[in-house]
């Protein structure tokens, strides 16, 4: 479903990852483990195709892509249930009638996102996720903020919903999800300091 | 596409600054202006042309900062881009919706602000054509301007800089055609030049902020 080949990713003009490849089958996660400031962010966005990478293969099907970080896109002035409405509209995808129940969010649902705790705008943000129906997600840190119990429906989510019906997810994050999926340490990727010979790709 | 245009006007709506803003900026100029040149009705129906011109010209440059700005700090604008929304389409409705709660009001407003400057009578049609053909001119390029600031903190000024120079070939056409409707003369060409503008840059500029976003949103 996802291949990755020799992918080299840079942040600022710099290569910080190189020659990172993996392979994830349909129904599959991988968890990305790596101290602070390896490169799990900048790769995710690559793999999302948010920036470009320097040289390598990302093979996923086309349009099948979604990316979720720290920042979840909700707007302040609207209700939860618009938040989600919007996203479900911009992907064509129907709305689903229990999205609501499985983030936690019914009694919410009517709330303003700008009136929400950090952890119930942590589980709007991953409800877009279910909302919108992509395949292949790449999630940054997706539990931070979150208590124990939404970290543990979060992963039923991944597992139950997500990957039972053959998504993928590549997942960066420091805590043990409880997922049954391998796990990547980005550590021997990272890239010699002159690596790449000084792109000038900061000043395009 | 709807759905974006929806969500923006709602937001413009709800989160208030956006509808009431530009066009509060407008009457305040437009009121005051009497006041510094005085009452002389001659003079103030000769500028009045171009002082609703400018004036709605400044009312459009004040919102323009917000147009992706609460969007890229939000993270929506990242999200945008991996959908199955092509920027380009994203960046004219972004533009729609500017134009739809400042351009529109401003052109509604204009004919009774025209009054308060002893506007010639004659010159209401135009005032009224050139701002409507003129207005949405000012927002794509605006769009466009906001998209190259996008990243930077106190974008602000810069954008104006950046966005006022553009905004000079439809200042002069869209006066003019005011000007000309007053004196009594065929403004036809003036209002075909700025309609050129228009169409141009709403054939073009989406395709230039879409390339600009993707560039500051690595």
């Amino acid at each position: 479903m996802l291949e990755v080949i020799s992918l080299t990713c840079t942040r600022g003009g710099a290569a910080v990852l190189e020659n990172v490849s993996f392979k994830v089958a349909a129904g599959q996660a991988l968890i990305l483990r790596g101290p602070n400031g390896i490169g799990k962010t900048t790769l995710l966005r690559t793999l999302a195709g948010l920036q470009p990478s320097q040289s390598g293969v990302v093979d996923y099907p086309e349009d099948e892509g979604a990316y979720a970080s720290h920042a979840d896109g909700i707007k302040t002035a609207l209700t939860v249930t618009e938040n989600l409405r919007f996203w479900a509209d911009v992907h064509g995808a129907p709305l689903p009638d229990d999205i609501l129940e499985t983030f936690d969010l019914s009694d919410l649902r009517d709330r303003l996102g700008g009136t929400l705790s950090a952890g119930q705008k942590r589980r709007l943000g991953l409800a877009r996720l279910g909302v919108i129906g992509r395949k292949v997600l790449f999630l940054d840190e997706p539990t931070v903020s979150l208590d124990r119990f939404s970290v543990k429906l979060f992963a039923d989510w991944l597992q139950n919903t997500h990957l039972a019906a053959g998504g993928v997810a590549v997942i960066a994050t420091h805590i043990d999800l409880g997922l049954d999926a391998p796990e990547l340490d980005l550590t021997p990727f990272k890239a010699a300091d002159d690596a790449g010979g000084g792109s000038d790709e900061a000043f395009l | 596409m709807i759905a974006l245009l929806l969500r923006d006007l709602r937001l413009a709506i709800r989160a208030g600054g956006g509808f009431g803003l530009g066009l509060a900026f407008f009457l305040i100029v437009v009121v005051l202006v009497p006041f510094g040149v005085g009452p002389e009705t001659e003079l103030l129906s000769r500028i009045a042309p171009g002082i609703l011109w400018v004036a709605s010209l400044l009312a459009a440059l004040l919102s323009l900062d917000r147009i992706f700005a609460l969007d890229y700090e939000d993270g929506s604008l990242a999200l945008l881009a991996t959908s199955p929304l092509p920027l380009e389409g994203a960046a004219m409705v972004k533009a729609l919706a500017h134009w739809i709660t400042t351009g529109l009001p401003l052109t509604l407003a204009a004919p009774a602000l025209g009054f308060l400057l002893s506007l010639a009578p004659e010159a209401y049609a135009y005032l009224l054509i050139s701002l409507l053909i003129g207005t949405p001119a000012l927002s794509m390029i605006g769009t466009f301007g906001a998209a190259l600031t996008v990243g930077l903190r106190r974008g602000g000024l810069l954008l104006s800089l950046l966005v006022l120079p553009l905004y000079v070939p439809t200042l002069i056409f869209g006066a003019e055609a005011v000007r000309r409707g007053a004196d009594g003369l065929d403004p036809t060409g003036a209002l075909m030049l700025m309609a050129g503008i228009t169409a141009g840059s709403f054939a073009l500029l989406p395709f230039a902020t879409a390339a600009v976003l993707r560039i500051n949103l690595r």
